[in-house]
């Protein structure tokens, strides 16, 4: 099964929630769709599973229009936020609930329940209902009902949203395994960067509506296309400062003039929005060329192994991902370091005129 | 593109559409081709206009059933509007006892309409039934079928035992709906009893009090067996309400043009007022701000 | 403004409880300092949740009791507790204004009409609230609805602590950042005891002076974020806190020449002389070292005391990568920078000895006792 969308358009209260979505699902592909709330992840999820019809544009599925297909007919499943079972149903009846549908014969239903609830490690509560089961466990029992039809699409609508942090980190690692395995179109809607970087797969970042862009999510973080696809990849927030290149210098909101690196010398004089990751800034300067700025500190966020350092000053606010513990006190003075050749550079439209090169030599 | 599938879809609702036409469309038009004529017999019909409308409109017995319609219905809701919400505030919540009160309350509402207007009557006879014996023979003066105050007193007391139930298990659902957490903030911010009813309960119950209070309106104010069970509309015409005057004059005189202008300006009236209540009450719901940011 | 002191708590559901596992909270004792900022961590269902409901009243404790400042609670109610709570979904009164909510548990105080204003407008500056308080609060984003819980509870100068259950749970990541700060900021400023009840390890370690991590309703360990993450006292904190978790291998005891020896997969693991004589003289067999993704070294040439791995695979997370890697049959995370690349086969594990942890019945023995020494 292959899948296309093919300017997909979606309004509802001539409101766009989707616009011109040009999409392609491979077969046995893990894809992840990236983007705030609001942003049409689920309007595409739904739009994908005929829950929802198009304004316009086309959804193919193996090459052919499924506009007029109902959804019971599209085989496809669906896990969502919530954790969907039937509470009635015991967790065998319920992940044997979509086979029953098909009419498969029971000793088949047998062997695939039994099959899918081990590859979910929940075959030990077969016999329990779902809501005598831990969240874990039931959003497991929703996984596994929607794993155990073979499905041609599998659609998850944030599923591990409502986990604790530890959970989500195991089932993500699961998935991933899982899809391994399967020859069906996996398409998993999160909010979190981190959840779409250790996904692998084919990353879609939505925005507004829109689709931003495609491809892995590791290089969406290296290589965004405009600013706020940078800004999805915000773990912390990327930081921006306003500045122009002018002549051999570059500026930052009027106030700190610097002499132009190597790095920018192809650019063109102008307003540019300057875009550095926090964990590119230093305390200390690593070369000549870092750019030095004098700040001071609003807020120290010690993590375990990390600190996060919120500095500000008349004209800038920003972050730096530290690694170890700083304790600095509030307003503290520091200056901070960043290297030119890690800036991104944005133009004033927001898009990106030049992102920082990947170190590919360092090794360990 | 799509036109095949629409027009598929149509077949689909054809059914409804049918069954709206035969229920309530071809009715309602014999009601207004009734309206606009007088009928002498199946062959003689003279096209009248407005003609029984204007009468309707004129008649003072009409004027007054209407005038006392009002004040039925507005008295009806008053009473068992807050008084539902009341019992609802009140009602166990958890145990055999939430179970036992849910029954207690549902029983008057699976009594027939005319069933309750003879358990009233027999209720209420100051000869033998138990209210009325008792009142009398508390030395209070009270007789249905002769005072109006008392009839009205009766016919009040009736629907209000009949229909409270309803208010009270629709708030009992919406109260059941509200999270804890919101009692939690309430008593961590030191709200009074008052303030946690003023400012969450009721706003919560907002939605179930508004088809609460169209269904006891328009139920109340086409209310014609329990009066007509109790008292007849009598003494005189005290509780001779809408319907039972619309019955009169179109089985009773046989008025069929006027009674079928009566009809239509009844159902007027009460779709003009549900519409009324229903766009006030939605209305103010809204906000003037309603933007709503992507991020 | 107090101090909490939660003396010989413990609290089960039951009436008449009779063994361990009727209890939801086990007993415990612990002083929290006025000013404090307090996480409370743990999976779902470990307690954290009842815990916070004991401080605040919602809970009578069954056994033990909760004091405020030396003051004895468990029959104060919660209105009178002098506390505000923040809920996992936003708690606001739809029908007012921004203004309203926030003037709202003031006005049950009946505060003079001047003093909420001001009141109410220091709160909404230091909240970015300002340009919306005369809207409905009801048709706001998430962020601001959890902005207007949490002021209410700022407004008001009695307020003794503020307790927040899961509040950003609704929250987008990049506004979660802004949030915390925000957070951390008002901490700062009003010096009120604070505690934050979490299932994310970097929540709680990033707004937190001190976590209580928490387990099937015990404390298993109480303390700043850096202790917790470099001597966690239970296999149980050294998977918990840390993403990923920490490496544990269980190890053998075998005798080679009357020395003993601790193997795992029939290889030997490097030990120091003390980590072997604690291991030999233990007489449990449930013997683990545990180790941080963080800590371990990965390398391409052996060096000494390096155990040759396997690859097995990489995630690229962007600020950092996680490799893992197979040791005889064990599979091992090794967390590298941004800049470092793993090698594509084979590579040699280093286990620095300091960051080398012994676990025997699951509870840290600790050897560097009072050396706190960092590389």
């Amino acid at each position: 099964m292959s899948l296309v969308l093919e300017n997909v358009y979606r309004q509802v209260n001539n409101v766009d929630h989707l616009s011109n979505i040009n999409l392609e699902f491979k077969p046995g592909s893990f894809n992840v769709l990236l983007g705030r709330t609001l942003a049409g992840k689920t309007s595409l999820l739904r739009v994908i599973a005929g829950l929802d019809k198009v304004s316009s544009g086309k959804v193919l599925m193996d090459g052919e229009d499924v506009s007029a297909i109902s959804v019971q007919q599209r085989n496809i499943s669906m896990v969502y936020q919530q954790f969907i079972n039937y509470p009635n149903l015991s967790v065998y009846d319920n992940i044997a609930s979509p086979l029953k549908l098909c009419g498969t014969g029971s000793a088949e239903i047998k062997r695939k329940v039994q099959e899918t609830a081990e590859m979910l490690h929940i075959e030990h509560f077969l016999q329990r209902h779902p809501l005598e089961l831990s969240g874990g466990q039931q959003q497991r029992t929703a996984m596994a009902r929607a794993l155990v039809k073979d499905a041609s699409i599998i659609l998850f609508d944030e599923p591990l949203v409502n986990l604790d942090y530890k959970l989500r980190e195991e089932l993500r690692q699961e998935l991933r395994e899982l899809f391994k395995l399967r020859n069906s179109i996996a398409i998993y809607a999160t909010t979190e960067p981190n959840e779409a970087l250790a996904l692998g797969g084919i990353t879609s970042l939505l925005h507004q509506g829109k689709l931003l862009q495609s491809g892995p999510a590791i290089e969406q973080y290296h290589q965004p296309v405009n600013l706020n696809a940078a800004d999805l990849y915000s773990e912390p927030p990327i930081n921006l400062l306003k500045g122009q290149i002018k002549g051999a210098e570059i500026s930052f909101e009027n106030y700190a003039s610097f002499p132009i690196a190597n790095h920018f010398k192809d650019i063109a004089e102008g307003q540019y929005s300057f875009g550095i990751r926090p964990s590119h800034i230093a305390l200390v300067p690593k070369n000549d060329s870092d750019i030095e700025l004098s700040v001071r500190v609003d807020v120290a966020e010690i993590s375990a192994s990390e600190t996060f350092l919120h500095v500000a000053n008349d004209q800038l606010q920003m972050v730096l991902q530290l690694s170890g513990v700083h304790d600095y006190r509030n307003n503290t003075l520091v200056n901070i370091y960043i290297p030119p050749e890690k800036l991104f550079i944005f133009a004033e439209s927001g898009l990106i005129i030049k992102a920082p090169r990947i170190s590919s030599s360092g090794g360990i | 593109m799509n036109k095949v599938q629409n027009n598929k879809a149509w077949l689909l609702v054809l059914p409804v559409f049918l069954l709206v036409a035969f229920s309530a469309i071809v009715p309602l038009m014999t009601v207004v081709n009734y309206s606009v004529q007088d009928i002498f017999d199946q062959n003689t019909a003279y096209f009248v206009g407005v003609e029984w409308y204007r009468e309707v409109m004129t008649d003072p017995r009409l004027h007054a059933s209407l005038a006392r319609q009002f004040l039925y219905s507005a008295t009806v809701l008053a009473i068992e509007i807050p008084l539902g919400i009341a019992v609802a505030l009140m009602m166990p919540t958890k145990g055999w006892t939430a179970s036992l009160t849910l029954i207690l309350l549902a029983l008057p509402l699976l009594i027939p309409w005319n069933v309750v207007g003879t358990i009233w009557q027999i209720f209420a006879r100051s000869d033998i039934g138990l209210l009325g014996y008792s009142l009398n023979g508390l030395g209070i003066d009270y007789n249905y079928t002769s005072n109006s105050v008392d009839a009205w007193m009766t016919v009040v007391l009736m629907d209000v035992w009949h229909w409270t139930s309803l208010i009270a298990l629709l708030c009992y659902s919406g109260l059941r709906a509200i999270p804890d957490a919101y009692y939690q903030a309430a008593k961590i911010d030191r709200a009074s009893n008052w303030a946690i009813f003023r400012f969450i309960q009721f706003p919560k119950l907002r939605g179930v009090l508004i088809i609460g209070v169209l269904l006891r309106y328009m139920d109340s104010f086409m209310i014609y067996t329990e009066p007509f069970d109790l008292t007849g509309g009598g003494p005189g015409n005290s509780t001779t309400f809408l319907s039972q005057a619309l019955t009169k004059m179109a089985i009773g005189q046989f008025d069929i043009g006027p009674a079928a202008a009566f009809s239509i300006i009844y159902f007027l009236i009460v779709l003009l007022v549900s519409w009324l209540f229903f766009t006030t009450i939605t209305h103010l719901d809204k906000d003037q701000v309603k933007e709503q940011s992507y991020d | 403004m107090a101090e909490i002191h939660l003396k010989g708590l413990a609290h089960s559901y039951i009436g008449n409880p009779q063994i361990s596992s009727d209890y939801a909270i086990h007993e415990m004792d612990h002083v929290w300092k006025q000013g404090g900022a307090y996480a409370l961590l743990g999976p779902s269902g470990c307690g954290k949740s009842t815990l916070l409901n004991l401080i605040s009243g919602l809970i009578t404790p069954s056994h033990g009791s909760v004091l405020f400042d030396g003051v004895e609670m468990n029959d104060v109610s919660t209105q009178d507790r002098n506390i505000a709570q923040v809920f996992q979904f936003p708690v606001i009164y739809d029908s007012m204004t921004v203004y309203d909510n926030l003037a709202f548990p003031l006005r049950n105080m009946k505060v003079d009409k001047n003093k909420i204003a001001s009141k109410v407008q220091e709160v909404a500056s230091i909240l970015d609230l300002t340009e919306i308080l005369q809207q409905k609060a009801n048709n706001l984003s998430a962020d601001a609805k959890q902005k207007i819980s949490m002021g209410r509870g700022l407004v008001r100068d009695d307020v003794s602590a503020i307790l927040f259950d899961e509040p950003l749970t609704v929250i987008d990541p990049n506004l979660k950042w802004k949030l915390r700060r925000q957070l951390k900021q008002i901490h700062e400023r009003y010096n009120i005891t604070m505690v934050y009840v979490t299932h994310d390890q970097l929540e709680a370690s990033t707004f937190a002076d001190q976590i209580a991590l928490m387990y099937e309703g015990k404390i298993v360990q109480f303390g700043t974020p850096r202790e917790l993450f470099e001597n966690p006292n239970h296999t149980f904190v050294g998977y918990f806190i840390g993403s990923p978790g920490m490496n544990f291998i269980e190890l053998e005891e075998v005798t080679v020449n009357n020395q003993p020896q601790f193997k795992f997969d029939q290889l030997q693991f490097p030990l120091t002389q003390p980590q072997i004589e604690i291991l030999s003289t233990s007489t449990s067999s449930n013997l683990k070292i545990g180790i941080r993704p963080e800590f371990l070294q990965l390398s391409k040439i052996a060096h000494t005391e390096s155990l040759a791995c396997t690859i097995l695979h990489t995630e690229d997370l962007g600020t950092y990568k996680i490799v893992t890697v197979a040791l005889g049959n064990q599979e091992l995370k090794v967390r590298l920078g941004e800049d470092q690349h793993p090698p594509l086969t084979q590579a040699y594990l280093t286990f620095p000895n300091q960051w080398v942890k012994i676990y025997i019945d699951e509870y840290l023995v600790d050897i560097q006792v009072g050396d706190n020494s960092n590389e």
